[in-house]
């Protein structure tokens, strides 16, 4: 049974994984750019789940909910006041302005809420479901929300972009700038609302984040932030079931790994797995090799 | 038959270099007009700018009596000025119908179907691949989907930049025929071409560009007949 339990640590950690890298491949799929402050947008969603919470005892939904506004504000205050100005720079200069943004974030928590720990209270709880009894299945019910909570996100984010009209001019804009703005569509609008979208996701991944790994300070977003832009890359960055692909694989293979062979060496392996896969598969698991028509 | 598009000594520059050294020229409604010219002329950079993609440094663009000079090119085509970029630059990764849908991304959701069946009836090819994505069609049927989905937008004026690039012959004679078609039905076109014969052969009137100037004007016909425009263009 010990396997089992492995397995479903393994898919809850994954399907944080997943949320946060869903928000990564959004970004890249679209504006082209990896937005390394992802991770403490992160960060800050769990900032503001814990104060309205735990501070203000607010009702937990209605943290998430402000955690998610305050963080798609954010979201779209980067986006606006950093990236925008360089949106014709090349991208290294975007991706140093991204690792800029990502230390500020850390700065700033660690100026206004200091670097001491919070503990942070789940947002639903201590709770676990036994299946099989004695010794049976253990799964907690944050274990639980995660992975349907990602599902629905996957579900909902890919519904969103291949059916919607905004979605698919997200698609336009993610293949070809000047033609999307040859039909009409206001590219810097839609890449706003691609940051708004992303932020939002990481206010969620922040709660879930924090529900299951109660140890809250300015860096908690950077490790699974890395570990996330790592798993989006795994399944092929752009791609939305590829960032779910990854991020499920990824958080099962660092507990197994964790489980079975070294604590130590868990994120060495996690990593090797991914150098092995983007040796054999350079696009990652689930990305389009990009084909060029003359 | 007034004058729908006014370009008015337009001046373009790619950081040093002067592009466009003072162009003027006008597109009265229901008008096949066209800029031929050679490699390098500055046909494309001249329909860049009028989309709004490019700024001119002086001058003005006026289109249906309204200065275009600030407007960004996303309000351009609401506007009813409506671009088939060079090189086609249909969306690859998405299928025949969602390009057209984009086209129509200005227009009313309610208009859109009847918007699509008109572009079907036109292009038929379009409508047996409507599935498909973009990116598995021929040159000729992409560029039949880049001038569908720019129909799609109702454009008052449509500009071709290049359309017979890289066809086969008889490809590039059925997408004429497409535009002369377009035209008898009451479209305004501006065509750039280097295609000179075909493009004189259905314009009312043209203009000749050489290095980012106007060199010669005149109707379609007195060009075609010019001893200058057969020399160098036309390979007489």
């Amino acid at each position: 049974m010990s396997f089992l339990n492995y397995l479903v640590s393994g898919l809850s950690l994954g399907s944080i994984y997943a949320i946060i890298a869903l928000g990564y491949t959004m970004v890249y799929g679209i504006a082209k750019m990896l937005n390394f402050a992802h991770g403490d947008v992160i960060m800050i969603g769990g900032y503001m789940c814990f104060f309205a919470v735990q501070r203000f005892n607010l009702p937990p939904v209605l943290g998430v909910i402000i955690a998610m506004l305050a963080c798609t504000l954010l979201g779209i205050i980067i986006e606006r006041l950093a990236y925008k100005p360089l949106r014709s720079a090349p991208s290294l200069a975007v991706l140093i302005t991204a690792i800029g943004v990502s230390y500020f974030l850390q700065n700033a928590a660690q100026l206004l809420w200091s670097s001491n720990p919070k503990v942070f209270k789940s947002v639903v709880g201590n709770g676990v479901l036994t299946i099989g009894g004695e010794g049976g299945l253990i799964v907690s019910h944050v274990a639980l929300l995660t992975v349907v909570v990602c599902v629905i996100i996957m579900v909902g984010l890919t519904l969103f972009v291949n059916k919607t009209k905004m979605g698919k001019a997200m698609r336009a804009v993610s293949e070809d700038k000047g033609a999307a703005q040859l039909m009409g569509i206001d590219v810097n609008r839609t890449i706003s609302i691609t940051f708004a979208i992303g932020s939002g996701l990481a206010a969620i991944a922040g709660v879930l984040l924090c529900s299951a790994y109660p140890t809250l300070q300015p860096t908690t977003g950077s490790m699974p932030g890395i570990k996330a832009f790592t798993a989006a890359v795994f399944g092929g960055i752009g791609s939305i079931p590829g960032a779910f692909l990854g991020g499920i694989l990824l958080g099962v293979i660092e507990n197994l790994a964790k489980a079975y062979i070294s604590t130590q060496l868990s994120d060495a392996i996690v990593f090797g797995v991914l150098i092995v896969v983007l040796l054999v598969k350079p696009a990652g698991l689930l990305g389009k090799a990009v084909r060029e028509k003359v | 038959m007034g004058e729908i598009l006014k370009v008015d000594d337009i001046n373009v520059y790619y950081g040093s270099i002067h592009a466009i050294k003072g162009i003027s020229f006008s597109v009265n409604e229901g008008e096949i007009v066209t800029l031929i010219g050679a490699n390098g002329a500055g046909k494309s950079t001249t329909l860049n700018t009028v989309s709004g993609l490019l700024r001119s440094k002086t001058g003005s663009i006026t289109f249906m009596g309204e200065d275009m000079g600030k407007i960004p090119p996303h309000k351009v085509v609401e506007k009813g000025l409506v671009m088939v970029p060079e090189g086609r630059r249909i969306f690859t990764q998405m299928t025949v119908e969602e390009n057209l849908e984009m086209g129509a991304y200005t227009q009313d959701p309610k208009g859109i179907k009847a918007s699509l069946e008109e572009v079907y009836e036109l292009f038929p090819r379009l409508a047996e691949r409507r599935t498909q994505v973009g990116g598995t069609l021929s040159g000729g049927e992409q560029q039949m989907l880049a001038m569908g989905r720019a129909l799609m937008a109702k454009p008052k004026l449509i500009m071709l930049d290049e359309p017979s690039m890289g066809l086969a012959p008889l490809l590039v004679d059925h997408i004429f025929a497409i535009i002369s078609h377009l035209h008898e039905t009451g479209a305004t076109i501006l065509l750039v071409e280097q295609n000179a014969q075909a493009a004189l052969s259905i314009a009312d009137r043209a203009y000749v560009l050489e290095t980012g100037k106007i060199t010669l004007t005149g109707t379609g016909k007195e060009l075609l007949t010019n001893e200058a425009v057969k020399k160098a263009y036309l390979g007489a």
